[in-house]
Formats: C-alpha cells, structure tokens, sequence
C-alpha cells in the first residue's frame, strides 16, 4: 500500500528531550542510594612490572575503610575481554599499562579513600617495556602476555588476483608509508557505575554508563561466576560513547559489582576525567604502507598493502577492527590484484579497541591521499581519478563480494558533492597559485629576505575530496539479529522497547519513529521503556552503525506484526472483502468502501475485549554473509553505503595553522527516518573527524598518556570548525526499514582525509602523517622532546 | 561555616565546609544533579550554573564564595512547566543528543542573551566556547540560540 511518510523523515524532537533540557535526565552518576559506598582504584607507576607484594598494613585499620577489594575476591574468571580473555579484573601478578589496576578501596568517602590509596605499598620489579609496535613481533621482544606466545593479537591477510603480475603490466609503481595516532574518544560524561545486591534469589543489578548493556552482564556474570538471568544490567542516560563505554564499562560494572555482592551494600565507582583517560581504551594508532601499481589512463592494477596497528596492552575489539580495515583498506576502488596484510600486535601502551569509524579513518587517510597524488602525477582532477577506478554497480570489491541489490552510489555522491562545492574549478585555481610553505631553515634560525611575505599573501585556501564505501553493521563479525518488544495498550498508546542500547545518538527517537508510522499514530503516543536485561531480549552491541539498519529492522518487523493482527480483527469483524484496503494514518484507520474513519484506539480497545493479544516480540536477521579467513575472500557484508566529504580550508603559510572553512557532506545512508537527527550525526561526525585531522592526539612517554584532561587533550570547540552542510542521498536498498542503513560513523571517517588533501591543494605539500598540526605542517616533524612532560602535571 | 544564598529564586542557609566546591554542594547537598562534572578543571563548562547571572564553572568556586550571591542552575530555568525559550529551541532545533553538555550550555547562551539579546554567530560562539559538546558539532545549538534572540526581539518590538 503505498502512502506518503507521516512522520519518517520529518524532523522529530528526541523522546528524552525534555528530560535532558530541564536536568532531570538520570546519568549514572546522578544514581544515589541509602548505604551506598564508594569504591577507589590502587595503582602503579609503571607501564610493565611484575607485582612482588602489596602492603596494605597502613591503611587496613583505618576507619574510613570498609573493605579492600583484590584479585582473591574474583570467584568467577579472573580475566575478562570482548573477544580474548587477555584482562585480568585486577591485577595482581603483573601490570602490563600505566591504566592496569591492582585492588580496590572501598568506603563512605571518595575523598578520604583517595589519601589512604596513596599510604599503600607495593614492592614491584620493572619489566623491559614493549613502546613500539614495529617492535613487537621482533623474535627478541619481550612478550606483553606470554601465555599467548606472541605479541600478535590477530593477522587478517587478504589475497585477490595476481600481485606480481600487476605490478608488471602497470606503467607506474608508487609506494609510501602513512601513519596516524592514538586519540581519546572524549565523551563528556566520565565512566561511572553503581552496583546494588539483591535478594539472594536474584543476585545483583548494575545501573551505569554502559553502551552495551548485554556485553556488561556477561562479564559480570562471568567474574561472578553467575548465571546470566542473576545479573540485571539498567542502562543510565549515557552521556556519549562513540564507541568507548564498553570494555572499560563492562570490567568497571565487573568490579562494582564484586564489591556489592561481598560487602552486600550497593557500591559506585566514579572517574574523574584524568583517570577515564588514562584506562579507558583509544583508537588505534596505525601505520599503513601502501604499494600501488598503475596506468598511464589512471586505472590502478595492483595494490599491495601492509598495515599494523597497535592494540596495546590487551586484545579487546583489535580482531574486529582490523578486520574491518582488511575489508576495506583498498577503499571504494575495483582493483583486480591485491594483496593485504593487516597485523594488530601487544605493547604496553594504552590499550585500543572500539572507536566510532573502527578501523576506517585510519586506512582512509592513506588511500585518499594516494589517490591524489596519482591524480597530480598523471595531471588529473581529484575527481576524474576516482571516476576511472571507483565502483559502479555489479564491481567487485578486494574481497571478492559483487556489489547488488542496492544503489551503488559513490559516483553519485561525487557528482553530488561536487556540483555543490564547484569542486574541480576552485581546485584547480588553488593549485596555481604557487606560493609555498615558509619552511623553517635549521641551520640558519633568521629569516631571509625571501622569506617576507605580505600579510595578504598569508592565507592560502585549499579545497579536497574524500570518499568512502562502509560495510553495514556487523558482517561476517558474527551472527547478527535484532530485537524489539512492542505492547499496544487498550486506549491506543504503545510501549516499545529494543535490544539496541541506546548511546545518546538519539535512536530510541528512531526507533519511536518508525513504530509510529507503522501504525499511523502520533509519536507521543508512544513510550519507549528502559533498557532492561532482565526483560529486553539480547540484540547484540550498538556498534557498526547498525542500530538504524538491525533495530530499525527489528521494530518495524514487531510493529507490523501487531497491525496485522489489527487488521485481521477488523476482517473478521466487519467482513471485509480482500481487496478493501485498510490504512493506518493520522492516529485513525480507514477501510476503503467504508464511510467513517474509526480511530486507533478503539480499534484498539475492540482488539481488548475480543481478546486479541497486542504485545509480541519481534526479530530481524540479517542476511548471510560468509569469509574464508586464510584469503580474505568472501561477500563482507550484505549491504554498504557510500560518501563524499569535500573540505575547503584556508592555511596560514606562515604559522602552518589550519583554519576548516566548511565541509560538504554528502551521505548515501539509504533513508532518513530521523531528520533533526542524521543533521546532528553529520555535524558531530565531521566536527570529531576534523579534531581527527587537525589536532587531537594521545602522546606517551614510557606508556605513560601526557594529556590526561582538557586542558592538554584538545577537542574541537565552537569555534573551531566553520560551516557543515549536510546533504542525503537517499539510495534504495532491499534491506533495513524502508532502506534506512548507516550515518553514525560514515560522516566521521573521512574528514581527516579531506582536510589533508585540501592542505595540499593550498601548500602544495603532501602529508604522510595525522594530526596535521602546526609542526607537521611547518616543519614535518613533532616538536615535543619526547622525554619531557609538558603541561602542568 | 554557615554560608547565604539564593539558590533558584529560594533563599537558602546552610552549614558547610569552606573548602567544599560549589559543583559537590549542589549535586550531593541539593540533589541537584542537573549540573555535570565533565573534567573538574574548569576546561569543559558541564558544570556552569549561574552566579548574579554570570556563567561560571561550579568546578572551580568554593562554598565559601558564593556568600550573598544568587545561583541559577538548570532545574531553576523553566518557569515551572513552561520551557525556557532557549530550552524550547534547543529541542526543536535537534541541539541534544547525549545532553551531558546541555545544562551547561544552555545557562552559558542564557547569560548570553540576558546582556546581549542580538547576539551575531561569533558572539555566539565566543559565549559558548567554554562548553564543550562531543557529540552535535554545536551548529544546531548555535541555531537554538539565533533562533531565541530572534524570538525575544519581535516580542521586544512595539508592533
Ligand atoms: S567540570 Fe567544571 S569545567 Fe569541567
Ligand atoms: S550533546 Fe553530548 S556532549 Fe553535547
């Protein structure tokens, strides 16, 4: 029945609006309850050292204290980890990164407990330490965990065609090495949690900032050594994630909850921002070498690419990110031979995982910049390069995967963003105007004539292309299905509830959204419920931008089981005939041949006393996709969108400050069903990829993170970033509520890469290295001594 | 000691250590968990409230300070269950989405507007530089804001 979209599309205020406005929206520190303790992380020094002893004598009398918390309280598994148990709860053999901890303290006062941390003694002897990756694998490195027998956490190769072979019928062979670093998710709000014993019978719940509440209650029920059913995990608002309040969330609930449960009083920790970032995970810092072979059309023959990146001290989501990397290193371009192999290896750095864009940016930053510089090599637009190579409907991909049933639109979101921005005649202007980077002269620190330049002639501008092709939510990761609960009252309003926790994107609105359109009925009448694990069934992680796509998915399947029963109802009831139509619109029903109008609620209200049942849980699956691990081969994912982000920069040549003017942003995200809120992922997207680009980084001295708050660790501010607009091209796909895919982590991956190549067009100098801040502009190098702290601490 | 104030539009007396920082005494003594600690050094703004109508981060005021002085915080803002304009625009604008910035933000562009009702883009974004926001990329809060001076000055005008 086609009809026109009533509320899909259309901008919707989020559900929890009010709430969060007003202050009155619960975040998990804001929980308090009667006799609840607090609980105070014991560390060390060190980035590797083996644990002699710890001497708790000068504290364990101490009134302020109610109990110590350490490895011997772990009854269930002592280590945990998202996909190798690699992590112990607490430490007591060993640390392995300055973030490791060793015991907890637990009582009344947070304050007092954080003198008494300080009193404890703990006699350890340093181990050689593991700081660079490219080290890792070298026969005589230490081993970070040597019960795995190697430093390697995971190898993904990839095999496609014939590498030698075209490399030899290529007229041109280019090959360079790109890096990126390690950053800091941000999220605003620090990790906090609190646990609460229960009754016996029913073990224990856990309220926190959790982004995957069924991931949480594993490991809780696993160090607990409790079966699931005993572990109830509520989700508090969540005061962003990005990716970053799992593993960190799920061992935090981990220990809050073996303190509850020994104590038998409910029990918070709470992190103050310095030590969110010193041990919560990052993202990966990687270095890519790529090696490509091409013609003199343009047209690339081979590729050969070797990427490692550095988990750190534990394993966590590394397989996953790789894996994705692997898929998608070669970015959106049919290439016949190619040759990938993506490492991920221990060292005793921070440890990386799960970060909004999971192993994209990274390999995007290295292909885009390849590709234009192929393009001034062969004296092509940015543009035309991409048009010889990149992939068309029917392409096959790296891995082999045909790419059908859905619009491939990455030549369309090209064009699009290009007619937008007048993309090739502002390039090309740019790049004849020769001017260069003042390049700072070592040997002689005073500025020569040459080097004056008038004020007017300082400012360059610069604009550049990035594209992307992104695999949708899981693939062949795992298994992947989604669930939803929805129960239709008897006055017409609905209670609906998914399986995908929501992480402050806004897709418990979504998901409103499209519950209300199934039925046609205003948004308000419906109420979303809390994410419960003792009552929503496990949907998986919201990760892989696949909340929209799989929940969306599952809601709209629930809900359009129920309008069927209501319509069956009405069948009987009325006898209609087959082909009376029945449409759901405007909060009432309509029968076609029939006069008046009946509203959903006494639809609903006869479904009640004819004894219909209007709750039910519903599912979506995901089709199948499959892998051969040893090649790399194999249909990835059952669907893939597509952008286009053009950057437009100015560049002092004399400072190397960048400044973003504006970023166009063109997304085939399949449909829109939350406007206001896809406006928001993009801005947010391309603001955070642009921090990215221009500035954010971790640095480390020994494993040891220098920027610890905001202070150091700089994220982009309101006047940072110019203007951003966002533009949707809405491409039809089989799959996800009315073709609705991914936009989450699209609009973040390729910001980085369009300002570099926008830098380039302004300077004309290429960069090999992310952030692309003052000194690597100027100079090409990092300025920090690296054995000197900087800032205040 | 004993310290005086006015804490949304109700005067308030209460005994306190001098040394405690205003963002404890709101969250843990008023239950007033509107307002966030996000860093704790006076980098994030998650934790503005208002002093005699400044914005000022509660991390960084002592107990002992606000002696006298009158505090906004963001359960004081609405006039019961009647939104604030700029509350109202912030949610039609779509300037939320995890909220953990947003009392903070919202009482900086209050301020803001209480002594700059016309505010251009830049002031806007100087007013708000302090609040940071992962999450929006701060253009739709920059709109709400627009939005509101634009409100309140058709209703300020005689016609
Ligand atoms: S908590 Fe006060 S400024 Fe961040
Ligand atoms: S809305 Fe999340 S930090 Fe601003």
């Amino acid at each position: 029945m086609n009809k026109e979209f009533s509320v899909v599309g259309k901008p919707v205020i989020r559900e929890d609006g009010i709430d969060k406005i007003t202050g009155r929206a619960k975040f998990a520190d804001d929980y308090k309850f009667p006799g609840m303790l607090h609980a105070v992380m014991l560390r060390i020094p060190s980035a590797h050292a083996k644990i002699n002893s710890i001497d708790f004598s000068a504290v364990e009398s101490d009134e302020s204290l109610v109990s110590i918390i350490t490895a011997d309280d772990v009854h269930g598994a002592k280590k945990v980890g998202m996909i190798k148990n690699d992590q112990p709860i607490f430490c007591n053999e060993k640390v392995v990164t300055p973030g490791d901890v060793l015991a907890m303290l637990v009582g009344e006062s947070e304050a007092k407990l954080h003198e008494l941390v300080k009193k404890i003694k703990v006699d350890f002897t340093p181990l050689p330490l593991l700081i660079d990756p490219r080290k890792s694998l070298e026969p005589d490195a230490v081993l970070i965990h040597p019960e795995e027998g190697s430093n390697l956490i995971f190898h993904h190769p990839l095999r496609k065609g014939n590498i030698e072979k075209g490399f030899a019928e290529s007229d041109f062979v280019l090959e360079q090495t790109y890096s990126t670093q390690l950053i800091e998710h941000s999220y605003l709000e620090p990790e906090a949690v609190v646990a609460i014993p229960l009754e016996t019978s029913l073990g224990v719940k856990v309220i926190g900032s959790i982004q995957n509440p069924f991931t949480a209650r594993r490991f809780v029920a696993e160090v607990l050594d409790f079966p699931l059913s005993k572990v109830r995990i509520q989700q508090a608002h969540l005061g962003g994630s990005f990716g970053g309040k799992d593993d960190i969330m799920c061992i935090l609930s981990a220990r809050a909850a073996i303190a509850a449960m020994k104590i038998n009083r409910p029990v918070k920790i709470r992190y103050t921002r310095e030590e969110s970032i010193l041990e919560s995970y990052k993202r990966h810092p990687y270095v890519l070498n790529y090696k490509v072979g091409y013609n003199k059309s343009g047209k690339i023959q081979a590729m050969k690419i070797d990427i490692l990146a550095d988990g750190g001290a534990y394993a966590s989501m590394s397989p996953f990110v790789t894996w994705r990397t692997v898929v998608q290193a070669t970015g959106p371009y049919e290439i016949e031979n190619v040759h990938t192999d993506v490492r991920a290896v221990y060292t005793n750095n921070p440890y990386t995982g799960a970060m909004r864009g999971f192993g994209s940016p990274q390999p995007i930053f290295a292909q885009e910049s390849l590709m234009d510089e192929i393009a001034v090599r062969l004296s092509m637009t940015p543009d035309e390069i991409r048009k010889v190579n990149g992939y068309k409907s029917g392409s096959i991909t790296a891995t082999g995967q045909k790419l059908q049933n859905h619009e491939v639109n990455l030549l369309t979101v090209l064009e699009t963003a290009e007619e937008n921005t007048d993309f090739r005649k502002k390039w090309v202007e740019n790049k004849k105007d020769k001017s260069q980077l003042i390049e700072y002269d070592f040997s002689s620190p005073i500025i020569n004539e040459t080097q004056f330049i008038s004020p007017d002639r300082l400012i360059k501008k610069g604009i550049g292309l990035a594209v992307s092709f992104r695999g949708c939510s899981l693939g062949a990761e795992g298994t992947d299905a989604a669930s939803a609960y929805i129960s239709i009252q008897n006055d017409g309003s609905v209670y609906l509830d998914c399986g995908l926790a929501e992480n402050g994107q806004g897709l418990r609105t979504t998901y409103s959204i499209i519950a209300a359109e199934v039925f046609g009925i205003s948004i308000d009448q419906i109420i979303y419920l809390e994410l419960d694990t003792g009552i929503t069934p496990d949907s998986g992680p919201t990760v892989a931008s696949r909340a929209t796509l799989m929940g969306g998915g599952a809601v709209k399947a629930t809900a359009e089981i129920l309008r069927k029963r209501l319509e069956e109802l009405m069948r009987n009831e009325w006898n209609l005939k087959s082909d009376d139509e029945i449409v759901f619109q405007n909060n009432q029903v309509l029968i076609t041949n029939h006069q008046s109008p009946i509203t959903f609620k006494d639809i609903c209200k006869l479904a009640y006393q004819r004894g219909v049942s209007l709750a039910t849980i519903g599912w979506y699956k995901s089709p199948s996709v499959g892998w051969d691990e040893h090649v790399g081969q194999g249909d990835a994912y059952f669907t893939y969108v597509y952008g286009c982000q053009v950057a437009e920069v100015r560049v002092n040549i004399a400072t190397g400050e960048i400044y973003v003017d504006k970023v166009t942003a063109v997304h085939d995200a399949g449909k829109v069903i939350n406007m206001l809120g896809a406006m928001g992922q993009v801005y947010g997207g391309v603001t955070q990829g642009a921090g990215y680009g221009i500035f954010e980084e971790v640095t480390t001295d020994k494993g040891f993170i220098r920027e610890l708050n905001f202070d150091q660790y700089t994220i982009p501010t309101s006047k940072d970033i110019g203007e951003i607009d966002p533009i949707f091209v809405e491409g039809k796909d089989i799959y996800g509520p009315w073709g609705a895919k991914s936009l989450g982590e699209p609009t973040l991956e390729l910001t980085a890469s369009a300002i570099s190549n926008a830098v380039y067009n302004a300077v004309g100098k290429r960069f090999f290295k992310l952030p692309l801040n003052l000194e690597e502009v100027l100079l090409s190098k990092k300025l920090r001594p690296e054995d000197l702290k900087r800032g205040s601490k | 000691m004993e310290v005086r104030f006015k804490l949304n539009g109700k005067e308030e007396e209460v005994t306190t250590e001098p040394y405690l920082r205003l963002i404890d005494l709101l969250r843990d003594y008023f239950n007033l968990t509107g307002t966030k600690e996000g860093c704790g050094v006076g980098e994030c703004g998650a934790c503005t409230v208002l002093i005699n109508g400044r914005a000022v981060n509660s991390c960084l005021v002592l107990a002992g300070q606000i002696e006298g002085s009158e505090i906004l915080t963001i359960e004081g803002l609405a006039n019961g269950e009647i939104l604030d304009p700029l509350q109202k625009n912030f949610l039609l604008h779509g300037a939320i989405q995890c909220g953990f910035c947003t009392p903070g933000m919202v009482l900086s562009a209050s301020a803001l507007l209480d002594k700059n009702p016309d505010p251009t883009e830049e002031e806007i974004k100087d007013a708000i530089a302090g609040n940071l926001c992962r999450c929006t990329g701060y253009k739709q809060i920059i709109n709400a804001v627009k939005e509101t001076a634009k409100e309140i000055n058709s209703a300020s005008k005689p016609f």
